[in-house]
């Protein structure tokens, strides 16, 4: 399990506690967990002085800055127009198919969430996704299926 | 009405004989004034899509009296089919940063910051390396400039410069009323010059070249080339630097596959160009601009599937502040729907278009001022497709 509090501290020593350390703090929380807690927005609204629905106001504009649960591989495929006319339709079905579950949703075992996003500016090598910060280019069905097998072993 | 044939040029990507410390070190041995009349000759116009002159942007930061000024890269790239900002920082990071020391040089700024959209974040390691061996280089010549990167979190309307100064201060990403402009008020309310990753490229090499060299290329409108980013039905997908002022018939004789019926020019914020149009369509701030996204669709595509895309979009993008666009967008999506299901009439696609008018003088920013420019070119061209 994180120590968000430690998070906290190490980003505070980097970003300060004015207002424009806020998104550094909440995405150092994310590149760990993935999502960010109730408990965790409200120990950042504290190191911050600011009140807790300023953070989770923040934090829920923005898609990367998850508020709800999610698991510990986050994949996001590209599903604007040219990854769609390039066949993201039949990336996500083989994706549902083999994680057992529907875009937008987290494995039982807290594994993989699978999500779907806007332009993630690979339009010459669609379809694209990301796996948490890293990205896969000129997918097919089967080739995202293995890339997701490959985090299953890890 | 001048009219340029499609020719490649290598300009951004050019690393032979160009050392970006160097070109630093020699434009700030140079009058700032000089460096701000050599810009506004050369005829650059802001490459992210609005085109504003990038030497009087600098001019009027450099003419605000502060102790505080701020240079910020704009690497949200998010228009969907642009992708060309993240091969510009992945090849020839250095240049950027080079435009940006100059740019700090002659504004008066200090510190300049690469705003970098959440989605290119495998690019931080790598290019955070390149900016600690650049910031000590530019200690070393003792210019008093140092950049850092500031990253997003996936939203799309922080590409727009006052919701990314939102951004940056640790806020949600809603844009700002203007003016006051960036150049009075931008990040942290100071004067800030915010430019385009690519802007910033062509601004370095502007000194390294000269105005002339650059201003030779494209048209009195439209001087010099840009990166374009080609994604859709095109056998040649990819990123070219290309002179501006070609019509868009010449672009498609060379990228199309042979059966292109469109061309969206700008992402999905631009504009559809039809075949029957291709012949008269400049591309450039003259004809129809672009932030370098072109789409080719040919004849197996659906422009109604095309023009769903794009509102689905900007209906999940929208920052939801103002209701123009809020309300806007999602009736824009409704309503074609429920043409296609036979639920309204066809007439009801002129109150649409009138609602996307209304939109384009009404909305707060950008965003939801431009999307009139994908519905009503698709629209008027692909009526019967949007209908049956």
């Amino acid at each position: 399990m994180a120590d968000v509090q430690k998070i906290i501290g190490d980003a505070v020593k980097v970003h300060g506690t004015e207002r424009k350390a806020l998104m550094p703090i909440l995405q150092a929380i994310v590149q760990e967990k993935n999502y960010l807690s109730d408990e965790d927005m409200i120990s950042v609204a504290n190191v911050l002085d600011l009140s807790s629905a300023e953070v989770f106001g923040t934090a829920s504009f923005y898609t990367f800055l998850d508020t709800e649960e999610r698991g510990e591989y986050v994949v996001r495929v590209c599903k604007t127009i040219s990854c769609h006319m390039a066949g993201k339709d039949e990336v996500i079905n083989a994706l549902e198919k083999n994680l057992k579950i529907k875009a937008g949703e987290t494995t039982v075992d807290k594994k993989f969430t699978l999500l779907t996003a806007n332009c993630l500016g690979w339009c010459h090598k669609g379809p694209v996704m990301l796996v948490n910060d890293e990205v896969y280019p000129e997918l097919t069905p089967q080739k995202a299926v293995e890339i997701i097998q490959e985090h299953k072993n890890r | 009405m001048e009219i340029k044939t499609m020719k490649r040029v290598d300009i951004i990507f050019a690393m032979e004989g160009v050392d970006p410390v160097k070109v630093v070190e020699n434009a700030i041995k140079r009058d700032q004034d000089d460096i701000i009349l050599d810009m506004i000759d050369s005829g650059l116009k802001g490459r992210g899509g609005a085109g504003f002159p990038t030497g009087l942007k600098w001019k009027f930061t450099r003419n605000e009296d502060s102790l505080e000024k701020y240079v910020i890269c704009n690497a949200d790239e998010g228009e969907p089919g642009t992708f060309k900002d993240r091969e510009i920082l992945d090849r020839v990071s250095e240049k950027v940063f080079a435009g940006m020391a100059i740019c700090g040089y002659t504004i008066g700024a200090r510190e300049g910051f690469i705003y970098l959209r959440g989605e290119y974040n495998f690019l931080l390691k790598k290019l955070n390396q390149k900016l600690s061996v650049f910031n000590a280089a530019m200690k070393k010549l003792g210019l008093d400039f140092v950049i850092e990167i500031c990253s997003g979190s996936g939203a799309y309307i922080c590409g727009e410069e006052s919701a990314l100064f939102e951004s940056m201060e640790g806020k949600r990403g809603e844009p700002r009323n203007k003016p006051p402009y960036p150049t009075v008020s931008g990040y942290l309310g100071k004067p800030t010059v915010i430019n385009n990753v690519e802007t910033l490229v062509y601004a370095c090499m502007i000194n390294r070249l000269g105005a002339e060299e650059f201003k030779a290329l494209g048209t009195k409108d439209s001087r010099g080339s840009k990166v374009f980013s080609i994604s859709g039905d095109t056998p040649n997908a990819g990123i070219y630097e290309l002179e501006l002022g070609m019509t868009v018939d010449s672009f498609v004789q060379e990228f199309g596959d042979g059966d292109t019926k469109a061309v969206q020019v700008g992402g999905a914020a631009g504009g559809c160009v039809p075949r029957k149009q291709f012949t008269d369509t400049v591309i450039g701030y003259e004809g129809i601009p672009t932030g370098g996204s072109m789409m080719l669709f040919n004849s197996t595509r659906s422009m109604y599937n095309v023009l769903h895309d794009y509102l689905e979009f900007f209906t999940e993008e929208s920052c939801e502040q103002c209701t123009p666009c809020r309300v806007g967008c999602q009736q824009l999506l409704m309503g074609i729907e429920m043409i296609k299901r036979g639920e309204r009439t066809p007439a009801y696609l002129e109150d649409l278009k009138k609602l996307a008018k209304t939109m384009k003088i009404s909305a707060k920013c950008g965003l939801g001022q431009s999307v009139a420019n994908p519905f009503v070119s698709i629209v008027n061209n692909f009526k019967e497709e949007i209908i049956y």
